[in-house]
């Protein structure tokens, strides 16, 4: 079995407010292999974001990483000096932020934030950088004319793509793509998650997919990681945590979104409740509240990961009698709470 | 449609309705720049009473526009919109404010909605005192419609304010403050989409059972397929300011007939392994509402474009039960 | 028993009025975290203090001529001759007793300015920012010809024409410096009047007075407030200049008279220090306080500039 790309291993990033700190990220541990698109999946306040941004290392001024391992291509990359962190991103390391159309430059055109990374960051000359441009717009369908544009010429799918070329340029290992389609409609959502995955496929990319919409983890990921409260609740294949979801979030979840392709009179179940307030968790699994098959243990002992099956692993002190619970978790009845 | 239903004078009748914008000037003319914006280029429509209609579409098709000409936010700039015989652009004074009882909205993002300095309990007071509610009746009414919409034990959330309150729970206060006046047409714009998807179900539902329970028109506008179908038995698929499609939701989705319809039914991704990932039937390009194509302002994305598209707007032709504006048909 | 309850409702007249202070309290957001805007509050509190308590600080008026023991005019005394703290000018009058009076024309002058130009901009403003169309254009029309006029020209000119009083020069910046003001609050209300709860208070029947008075008009209140404080400033400096050119107000003493008093008696020639420096940094004082007051509010209101 060959070394995962990238090992994420027990982080946590911490913010410090006011008064007290928050743990916006508690133990998370997942794994991205290499070659594949790994979905980063979780509601708002789940930490996804504040945990890929922190395998950039770049975080709020009052974030700090203040536990755990990064292990990147072998190295572990959560402490090393700022400078030769530098070094990584762009080259190895890239991350096209969340709303990226928003975040181009308005007063400068495509072509010159292209070299700013490409001739700032990788030391390219001019003619080189100029072909490079080129062939980044060539590789994300956008036509090399529009490269002296502003980044208002474009829409937002195209602004997109400009970011992803951005993202591109220095070839590097891994992608680090946040929320990169929630914005868009979904004509345009659609073509920049194929042109997503051919790239991936391509350039033997590793991406790792930050997003809320398990739909589009289906539609272009391999693995998915889902965080819930900071920590990862279920780690698997696509296909395994899918079909058999081993934890009872992710059961929830899957009778929460709606589905074209199911019958028209299916009800939608949402999960009562909402999640806990990081600056106060509660002891034990951070889901118990909102459980329907918590036990006396889940409210005191937080559940290690288990794994159910080859890959595929869910924190929950019942994983073991997932199989059952996926079949109460499917009826309605199960998730009503009482008044 | 049932001899009955046709008998019936509809609720919303639309008729050309256009809504254009005037943006820029001479530079933006002097650049080959259109200076208007038609964010709604001639909608006719008719919507019955009790219909939960969808308004579907993407980003600069005019569907909010449209929802906002509904609610008289904006007037027309040419056509008309009839409610309840009434035309909207003469409505005035006291007219106008028996239209307001009648007519709500419920925003996309709740926060915004509110004002966040006001208590939940301002916040749902201020439509009951404009109606004329004397002072205790206005408690009671509001505490009613909070347990309408599911909030247990709703006075527990009076004397908050909307940032104490999750997006789910605020925008099921929104919910009550368009319900609290007990209206007749609702326009829903995005109600759910900035929520979290384990929450959207909860606000869905009770959207549904509310609209059942009251036998409310409404009126919901979505770029989302999945969410209009569990909402609306009846969908109007919007492009750039023109109706493409009319017709039954299941309908649509089984058996698309519009092009633009088929890709966009085809776009949607759903929580399946399972699912085509074959490429879109539809051209690359942004609609640009500043300068639509000649004819069918679809026609430089469709796959089927012909020599007609160009040259003839197609009207809308009835296809089954259906309204397809498309010359294929 | 009456004696109980008299007792309880003085306590919840106090407790209610307690509560008020405090909501209004809050509602200024005072900037009480920046050291600056801190040390401005308590240079302009000691004004205040002095202003309000001048007859019982000082020990003169500050108009009377004084005698020396022996009879002669006590004129151009140095500080501390014959008890008087400062000196006096050559006319004879205590320049301590006249910095402490100046303190009331110069809160006087700048208060009643800042509230005017608060007032005047914001309800322009306001009313620009919301209703659009002809009256926008109008107002904003106004606002560009208020800007056109040349500031402390304008005021001599006016100074001049009616008589140079106190009030008419307030009068005169407050028909100048409205301006601003207007402009900003525009702009912020232009911003407010798209935000989904004012959709939301029309869709609600809510008529355009209500929902100006209770959606519009506090959040703008911050803003108005900040432009109140930054009045402050230019107009004591305004008047200073006034005074100090000759037209200002000769029956109230204020800091720029002093100063205007001691140029016109070759102060600087005599070397009498002690009797321009006192007005001058006075002035500079309560100016700098005022800005590092706006500084510190602007923090509060605009926290993003400073990053």
């Amino acid at each position: 079995m060959t070394e995962a790309l990238l090992s994420v291993r027990d982080l946590r990033v911490s913010y410090k407010l006011s008064h007290g700190s928050l743990d916006a990220v508690d133990g998370a541990s997942f794994e991205v292999p290499q070659g594949s698109i790994v979905g980063l999946v979780g509601e708002s306040g789940c930490g996804k974001s504040t945990a890929a941004r922190a395998l950039t290392r770049v975080i709020a001024d009052n974030a700090a990483i203040t536990g755990g391992q990064i292990v990147f291509d072998g190295r572990d990359i959560a402490r090393i000096p700022e400078r030769n962190m530098n070094a990584l991103r762009w080259r190895e390391i890239a991350f096209v932020p969340q709303s990226a159309m928003n975040s181009l430059d308005p007063v400068y055109t495509v072509e010159s934030q292209l070299n700013e990374v490409l001739r700032k960051r990788g030391g390219m000359g001019r003619s080189d950088a100029r072909k490079r441009c080129e062939e980044l717009f060539e590789l994300v369908g956008i036509e090399t004319s529009r490269l002296k544009d502003y980044p208002h010429h474009f829409s937002g799918g195209m602004r997109q793509r400009v970011a992803i070329a951005i993202a591109l340029a220095l070839k590097p290992k891994l992608v680090i793509a946040d929320e990169p389609v929630t914005a868009l409609d979904v004509i345009v959502q659609r073509q920049i998650l194929d042109q997503l995955r051919d790239l991936q496929q391509q350039l033997g990319l590793s991406v790792i997919l930050v997003t809320h919409d398990i739909s589009v983890v289906a539609y272009i990921c391999d693995r998915t990681v889902v965080m819930y409260a900071g920590r990862v609740s279920e780690e698997g294949p696509v296909k395994a945590v899918l079909r058999q979801p081993a934890h009872p979030y992710s059961m929830g979840l899957k009778n929460a979104f709606p589905d074209l392709q199911s019958s028209a009179s299916g009800v939608l179940t949402p999960i009562e409740g909402a999640p806990p307030s990081l600056a106060e968790p509660p002891p034990g699994c951070r889901f118990a509240p909102r459980c329907p098959f918590a036990a006396e243990l889940c409210r005191q002992t937080a559940p290690l990961s288990e794994e159910v099956s080859p890959g595929h692993a869910a924190a929950c002190h019942r994983a073991s009698e997932a199989g059952v619970l996926r079949s109460q978790a499917a009826l309605p009845q199960t998730w009503m709470v009482p008044a | 449609m049932t001899a009955a239903n046709l008998s019936e004078r509809p609720l919303v009748s639309i008729r050309g309705a256009k809504l254009h914008y005037r943006v820029g000037g001479l530079w933006s003319a002097m650049n080959g720049r259109a200076p208007w914006v038609k964010a709604v280029d001639g909608v006719s429509l008719d919507i019955g009473l009790g219909e939960s209609v969808g308004l579907l579409g993407e980003s600069g098709c005019g569907k909010s526009s449209m929802g906002r000409l509904l609610l008289r936010l904006e007037k027309v700039t040419a056509g008309a919109i009839m409610f309840d015989g009434a035309n909207l652009s003469d409505l005035c004074g006291k007219d106008l404010k028996t239209f307001r009882t009648r007519t709500q909205l419920i925003f996309q993002n709740p926060f915004d909605a509110v004002n966040p300095r006001f208590s939940i309990h301002e916040i749902l007071a201020e439509p009951l005192e404009n109606a004329g509610f004397a002072k205790d009746e206005i408690e009671d009414r509001i505490v009613e419609t909070l347990e309408l919409v599911h909030l247990a034990r709703p006075r527990q959330y009076l004397d908050r304010h909307p940032h104490q309150l999750s997006g789910g729970q605020l925008q099921r206060i929104v919910m009550a403050r368009a319900l609290i006046l007990n209206p007749d047409f609702i326009v829903a714009d995005e109600p759910v989409s900035m929520l979290d998807v384990s929450v959207r179900a909860g606000v869905l539902n009770v959207f549904r059972e509310v609209r059942n329970r009251l036998g409310l028109t409404a009126i919901y506008i979505s770029h989302d397929l999945s969410l209009v179908r569990y909402v609306c038995e009846r969908t109007i698929v919007m492009y750039l300011g023109h109706v493409m499609e009319d017709g039954r939701t299941e309908d649509i989705i089984t058996e698309p007939l519009h092009p633009y319809t088929k890709a966009l039914v085809a776009a949607v991704p759903v929580p399946h392994i399972e699912q085509s990932h074959d490429p879109l039937p539809i051209g690359r390009g942004a609609p640009d509402p500043r300068n639509p194509p000649s004819g069918c302002v679809f026609r430089d994305r469709c796959p089927h474009a012909m020599e007609r598209c160009g040259a003839e707007f197609p009207a809308e032709r009835p296809v089954g039960s259906r309204k397809v504006a498309c010359h294929l048909y | 028993m009456r004696n109980a309850t008299a007792e309880k409702s003085h306590v919840t007249i106090a407790a209610k009025a307690i509560g008020a202070f405090r909501h209004v309290f809050q509602r200024l957001r005072l900037p009480l975290r920046d050291p600056f805007a801190v040390a401005g509050l308590c240079i302009y509190l000691l004004f205040a203090l002095t202003a309000i308590c001048a007859n019982v600080i000082a020990p003169y008026p500050a108009t009377e001529i004084l005698f020396n023991p022996d009879f002669t005019l006590a004129a151009d005394l140095r500080p501390g001759e014959n008890g008087f703290l400062l000196g006096t000018t050559s006319l004879g009058r205590d320049i301590f007793s006249q910095i402490v009076y100046g303190t009331r024309s110069a809160l006087l002058i700048g208060l009643t300015a800042a509230v005017i130009v608060a007032l005047i901009g914001s309800i322009v403003g306001v009313v620009a920012g919301y209703f659009g169309g002809w009256v926008d254009t109008l107002l904003m029309r106004l606002a560009d010809i208020a800007f056109g006029i040349p500031f402390l020209p304008f005021v001599i000119v006016l100074a001049a024409f009616l008589e140079p009083s106190i009030w008419n020069v307030v009068f005169a910046m407050a028909l100048v410096l409205w301006r601003d003001t207007a402009r900003v609050i525009r702009s912020q209300v232009l911003t407010l009047r798209t935000r989904g709860y004012v959709d939301a208070a029309r869709v609600c029947g809510s008529s355009d007075l209500k929902i100006l008075l209770r959606h519009i008009a506090p959040n703008i209140m911050p803003l108005a407030f900040l432009y109140g404080s930054i009045a402050i400033g230019w107009a004591i400096l305004t008047e200073a200049s006034i005074s100090f050119l000759g037209f200002g107000d000769p029956e109230s003493i204020s800091w720029g008279y002093m100063l205007q008093d001691a140029f016109a008696n070759q102060a600087l020639g005599k070397q009498a220090y002690y009797w321009f420096l006192p007005p001058g940094i006075c002035i500079i004082l309560i100016v700098s306080a005022g800005f590092f007051i706006t500084r510190g509010y602007e923090q509060i209101l605009f926290p993003k500039l400073g990053r």
